[in-house]
């Protein structure tokens, strides 16, 4: 062999050594698995899907069916490309769709009705589509305004409590949101405006919200880990807005991933200033494995996933027999009267509210 | 051998080479004298085949070349500039050939090892090619190009961008080497020193188009056209007429080897020709420029009428810079050249 | 070799070579078309089909183009808005990238100092970073609490000028490396002479050097401008809701909205400008490629002498430290400051394989297994195709594969949402049904790869002297062999250069990844996106750490290229 050659094939095997190495440390191997195969069932979602792999085996040795799950964008993201590829669909349920876009998913019938199993021992408020049940509720979570504990505690001043608390002097320039136009809590916070001063009173309050102070940014994650003063990365840059819009279940996690744990959770939830977003899961329309699609939609609301969501996702199971884990119990908030936007309406003023808003707030 | 038949190149509007015929024996060293842009470089790169050609052919023991591609010519090429391969060193450049033909690792080492000794470098074969000087590069590219033993060895400037003593060293050797081979050689250069010394036969081209064949003798002494003679260094050319064994030039009448064609003609006088006396002999000069050359002075002189002469002389016999003479022809040096034709 | 070939120019063969002996030939044709083909088909198949497909979608109903679309959504204010500030902030950022960046080029270029090539290799990190690693790190610098607020008490964060800014961050490597990697084989004594001849220092680099440079400075220029116009990290994290360019607007549009006919719409607008840059581009190029007498870059750097030039090393040095390394030491700073003080807590929770009893989100070692896994196979990718191209590119030739030459680079200037979204409706038939597919990650990083590829290789592959192959083959050796035993090996230096970019490149790419449904194999930049988009402590220290991983990964692939940087790469 001479030199060249000795060359070339030593750059060749480098560079599938680092490939088979790198197969070897992750799990690209599994990802080559056989498609469509009637042993296997694909569920699409966004990136924030995650299930342990227990419960998932746990599936897998139940039903037979090995889960194969494919992630893509946010959940605007996910949804649009679900749309786009109707009729030949990548996989055979899709999870992730909340009720701020359910009607656009509805009516782009992506969905095979199907009633799940089980679905009796969810929460009827959760089931948008009873009629249909081309939907099946899987979980439901609160966007609300989070405070930093220790920004009042130190002010001695109470943490507000509901929308109209935010629009107080004491507030002025606290509350950091997000683009509605580009954010899932972002636009949940809009809704929730919508629903506490009606379609037409919403437009005013913004207004009296800009006047004292409030900061748009892109997303969650420059809101929450650059401007919120409670947050890990907002005590690294000195943030000093003790006021963001988040989730009820940040609380918790903000116990969870600290170390060492806490005995009380660094953030509170203004429980006054939640809307509730409902994630559906469906079986798409065109599904290879139609039967295999229908034994997860059945898994999703088992009591065993439902259980095992919240520490996942941080999301509420809607399962009335599931249990929250202590975390939620100890360091969550409870909210009781959640603002709701029938997906309807939703779907037919969305645009023109978030135009409106961002007319209002942005510009 | 080797055999052109009318071949013919043409870039765009220019042509290159002129339906040349050109024939090498085997054994023969031929050298293709010109100026550059004379088609000389053209010519090799035709028998190579590394440019079409647009009429013609190219014989190689008798069989057309047309559809032979380089890589199967079996021809050695030896570049202007050496064309060595940088990355290698010179043992495995002067190898490549052989390992390009499929010889063996242990011949090719061997034969590399023997190459070098034979261009005066033993035991330059893991040396590499950028810490070797021109003179050696020179012999690592003629190494190489003799390595796999080719039927016909073309050298393209062989020794252009060396300096004189090591030149002219070099052409003596690479004759002495060509003699032992019995390599048949084909040259291009532009000087014609390196030209006499190396060939058995000269080529002299001129705008694509061959001007003299004939061996460096014969080209010396009768130079076909006042072109050649002049490109061979001669500058004392000026035009005639022949009667009997006289011409009548601006210079006055010259004495012409018997023989000569009568009627209008170049004369070609050599400077050892021109003879220089007192200033009633003969032509009445001013001295101009003198050079000196080792072992003569190159004197121009400035007749009062008819192009500048050059002439030969001894140091000692050289005249002052400014000074009036005469001068004489010798008719030995004399030679008539053909009319300036249309071109 | 690059000397030797501009130094001897043989006249009658020289004038021919490339162009007209045998290169030309029908048997030359053949070979070209078929070193293109797998680059034509790759581009093809991977990239303009799906984006006219996904354009198509948008601006077909019924089977009928609906080209009045184009009208009704460019006279839309808002979109007209969006228009105006993409380019105006591109120009904007061009003009402060080059205002900041050529003192550093030339620093960088004539000046012999310690550290040099570590410095040269970490302002290039920006480069092949994420925007989501660095969105943060910049804020920390620009916002509140940076140097510029505890000095001056200056906050940036909120103004355009943190835009700005940022895009010098990013893009100052390539006008330190294209001017700069230019001005250091300019050869000085072309100046001298031009001083000898009595013109002034100024006149001499006004008249000598400049001209010389132009060409440089202008693709240098082209590329930041191609760049910042497609901005999209930057502009979202650093710009807030206020600020939109067309590259945000398309995504929004076909993300978020799915309002393909506008996205269609602006993504023709994109594609048009991007092509126009491009043109434009590579005719300075080709410019630059014009006879220049180069030397070799270690003869022309020297030590900084007198006061005026050690005032200039050190004003370009502070510029490096405040804008460049500030940044990236504050993600170093934040992955070591846990709570119990500095410590390595965060690495070391990247590898237990449960964090406080809780289910990983992405188990962090095995993000970096998947990142070196897909950058391996989308270098492979990219070496093959942009190798063939650069191959084919080789010889000069018509208009056609000039051409070519710009379309190889159109992919870095076409939204990855576009082009994900594409492959959606596209690769939906077997034996393409590759939606599901991991490959479809390496593939669209490739297209991302192969344009740094070409322009690494292709310098270097034309300075191959022709006439070296003509003696291979003089030799014996056919024209593949040639290449091989020629070209190759001459090249094997400029192959591993353009590999490590590909490589970095594909390390740090975003887009194409979170846009491209996969099985769960997240990415470095993807595991650090998803570990900031929750709260707790635990894992943005986490992100943090897998930040720096991630930039010492590519700061350590850019040190081994510094250190066989050949003399006509480093385009980029």
């Amino acid at each position: 062999m001479n030199t060249t050659t000795k060359y070339a094939a030593t750059a060749l095997a480098a560079a599938l050594g680092v490939t088979v190495l790198a197969g070897c440390g992750g799990s690209g191997g599994d990802a080559s698995g056989s498609e469509g195969s009637e042993k296997t069932v694909t569920l699409v979602s966004h990136d924030s899907f995650n299930a342990s792999d227990a419960v998932l085996k746990a599936f897998t040795k139940e039903t037979g069916y090995k889960v194969k799950v494919l992630k893509s964008g946010d959940a605007g993201a996910a949804l649009n490309q679900e749309i786009l590829t109707k009729g030949s669909p990548r996989g055979d349920v899709f999870f992730g769709v909340d009720n701020t876009l359910l009607s656009r998913a509805l009516d782009n019938g992506l969905f095979t009705p199907y009633e799940a199993e089980g679905l009796d021992r969810v929460a009827s408020g959760a089931q948008l589509d009873s009629a249909e049940h081309r939907v099946t509720p899987v979980d439901t979570g609160d966007v609300c305004v989070n405070y930093d504990k220790k920004y009042f505690a130190d002010k001695k001043l109470d943490p507000p409590q509901s929308f109209d608390d935010l629009l107080k002097p004491a507030y002025k320039n606290l509350l950091v949101t997000e683009n509605a136009a580009t954010s899932s809590p972002g636009l949940g916070f809009l809704l929730g405006t919508v629903a506490a001063y009606g379609e037409t009173g919403f437009e005013d309050y913004w207004k009296k919200l800009k006047d004292n102070g409030v900061k748009v940014v892109d997303g969650w994650e420059q809101a929450y880990n650059e401007e919120f003063s409670g947050s890990a990365g907002g005590r690294k840059s000195k943030a000093d807005r003790p006021l963001v819009v988040s989730y009820a279940s940040s609380p918790p996690v903000e116990v969870l991933y600290a170390e060492p744990q806490p005995a009380e959770a660094p953030t509170g939830v203004a429980t006054g200033t939640c809307f509730r977003q409902i994630e559906f899961a469906g079986l798409l329309n065109g599904a290879k494995n139609e039967a295999g699609g229908k034994a997860l939609l059945d898994f999703l609301i088992s009591k065993q996933f439902q259980e095992d969501m919240p520490l996942n996702m941080f999301v509420n199971p809607v399962a009335k027999d599931a249990e929250l884990p202590e975390l939620f119990t100890k360091f969550g908030a409870t909210v009781d009267a959640p603002a709701t936007v029938a997906p309807e309406k939703i779907a037919e003023n969305r645009e023109q509210w978030v135009q409106s808003w961002s007319s209002l707030v942005v510009k | 051998m080797l055999a052109l038949d009318a071949a013919t190149v043409r870039f765009g509007e220019r042509t290159a080479l002129d339906a040349v015929d050109l024939e090498v024996a085997d054994h023969e060293i031929v050298c293709v004298l010109g100026p550059s842009g004379s088609g000389k470089s053209t010519l090799l790169r035709v028998v190579a085949g590394l440019q079409r050609l647009d009429g013609g052919r190219v014989l190689l023991d008798g069989a057309d070349q047309a559809a032979v591609p380089v890589h199967r010519r079996g021809l050695g090429l030896m570049f202007q500039d050496h064309q060595l391969f940088p990355h290698r060193d010179a043992g495995a450049n002067v190898a490549f050939g052989l390992r390009m033909h499929g010889v063996s690792r242990a011949e090719r080492d061997r034969r590399a090892d023997e190459l070098l000794d034979l261009v005066g470098l033993p035991g330059a074969g893991r040396r590499a090619v950028a810490a070797l000087s021109g003179g050696e590069q020179q012999r690592v590219a003629l190494a190489r190009a003799l390595a796999p033993r080719p039927k016909l060895l073309m050298l393209d400037e062989p020794l252009g961008q060396l300096d004189r003593s090591l030149r002219e060293r070099l052409v003596v050797e690479l004759r002495t080497l060509f003699g032992r081979l019995g390599t048949t050689v084909l040259a291009v250069t532009h000087d014609q020193g390196e030209a006499f010394a190396l060939a058995d036969r000269v080529v002299v081209m001129r705008d694509g188009r061959i001007a003299q064949t004939g061996t460096p003798l014969e080209v010396w002494q009768r130079p076909a056209s006042a072109f050649v003679a002049r490109f061979l260094g001669f500058d004392n050319v000026v035009g005639a007429t022949v009667t009997g064994t006289a011409a009548d030039t601006v210079w006055g009448k010259v004495a012409v080897p018997d023989g000569s064609p009568g009627g209008r003609c170049e004369l070609l006088v050599r400077p050892a020709g021109v003879r220089i006396g007192g200033p009633e002999d003969g032509l009445r000069c001013t001295v101009g420029a003198r050079t000196f050359r080792g072992h003569h002075v190159a004197v121009t002189l400035r007749p009062d009428e008819g192009p500048d002469l050059e002439a030969e002389c001894a140091l000692r016999d050289a005249p002052d810079e400014g000074a009036t003479v005469g001068v004489t022809f010798d008719v030995a040096e004399t030679v008539v050249l053909p009319p300036a034709g249309p071109r | 070799m690059v000397l030797a070939r501009r130094e001897v120019a043989t006249p009658p063969a020289g004038r021919g070579r490339g162009r007209k002996t045998g290169h030309g030939s029908v048997r030359g044709n053949a070979v070209r078309f078929g070193l293109m083909a797998v680059p034509v088909a790759f581009f093809g198949l991977f990239f303009a089909y799906p984006v006219v497909a996904i354009v198509g979608r948008g601006l077909r109903t019924d089977g009928v183009w609906q080209f009045g679309r184009i009208g009704q959504v460019l006279s839309r204010p808002d979109i007209l808005d969006v228009l105006r500030f993409t380019t105006w902030q591109a120009l904007a950022s061009t003009a402060l990238t080059l205002l900041i960046a050529l003192p550093g080029a030339y620093v960088f270029a004539r000046f012999d100092f310690p550290g040099k090539q570590l410095l040269r290799a970490v302002v290039t990190v920006p480069f092949v970073l994420p925007t989501v690693v660095v969105g943060t790190a910049f804020l920390a610098v620009l916002g509140r609490g940076g140097f510029l607020d505890e000095l001056w008490g200056v906050r940036l964060d909120t103004s355009v000028w943190a835009i700005l800014l940022a895009h010098v961050f990013f893009n100052y490597a390539v006008v330190v490396r294209t001017v700069g990697g230019l001005w250091s084989q300019l050869d000085p004594r072309q100046e001298e002479a031009a001083r000898v001849l009595g013109a002034g220092r100024l006149a001499a680099w006004r008249r000598v050097t400049l001209p010389a440079l132009a060409p440089a400075v202008a693709a240098a220029a082209l590329m930041v401008f191609l760049f910042t116009f497609t901005s999209f990290g930057v502009v979202q994290i650093l710009g807030g809701p206020a600020y939109s360019t067309l590259e945000v607007e398309i995504y929004r549009q076909t993300a978020q909205l799915l309002d393909l006919p506008t996205a269609a719409v602006l993504t023709l607008v994109q594609f048009a400008a991007v092509g126009g840059i491009l043109a434009v581009h590579a005719r300075t190029v080709r410019r630059r490629e014009t006879a220049l007498r180069l030397v070799d870059p270690a003869q022309t750097a020297r030590p900084p002498r007198g006061a005026g030039q050690r005032a200039l090393l050190g004003g370009v040095l502070l510029t490096v430290l405040l804008l460049i390394v500030v940044p990236l030491g504050v993600l170093v700073e934040r992955s070591l400051d846990t709570s119990g003080g500095y410590g390595f807590g965060f690495y070391r929770a990247l590898q237990s394989a449960d964090a406080s009893g809780s289910t990983f989100l992405v188990p962090p070692l095995e993000a970096i297994g998947n990142s070196l896994q897909y950058a391996a196979v989308a270098t492979l990718i990219a070496l093959v195709v942009g190798g063939l191209a650069a191959a084919a590119l080789t010889r000069r030739a018509g208009p056609l594969v000039r051409g070519f030459d710009a379309l190889l680079m159109l992919p870095l200037g076409v939204s990855a949402v576009t082009v994900g979204f594409g492959f959606l409706i596209t690769l939906d038939e077997p034996p393409l049904d590759l939606r599901t597919s991991w490959i479809l990650v390496p593939l669209a990083q490739a297209l991302v790869g192969v344009p740094f590829v070409v322009r690494t290789m292709l310098p270097v592959l034309r300075a191959v002297d022709g006439r070296l192959r003509e003696a291979a083959a003089v030799l014996g050796a056919s024209p593949l062999r040639a290449w091989r035993e020629v070209d190759l090996p001459l090249v094997r230096r400029a192959l591993l250069v353009a590999a490590g970019f590909a490589f970095a490149v594909s390390l740090g790419e975003f887009g194409a990844t979170v846009f491209i449904a996969r099985p769960d194999n997240p990415t470095l930049p993807v595991a650090v996106a998803r570990l900031l988009g929750r709260s707790g402590e635990l894992n943005y220290g986490q992100a943090m750490a897998l930040s720096t991983i991630l930039m010492l990964v590519c700061a350590v692939s850019l040190l081994l290229l510094e250190r066989i940087r050949t003399d006509r790469s480093g385009e980029f």
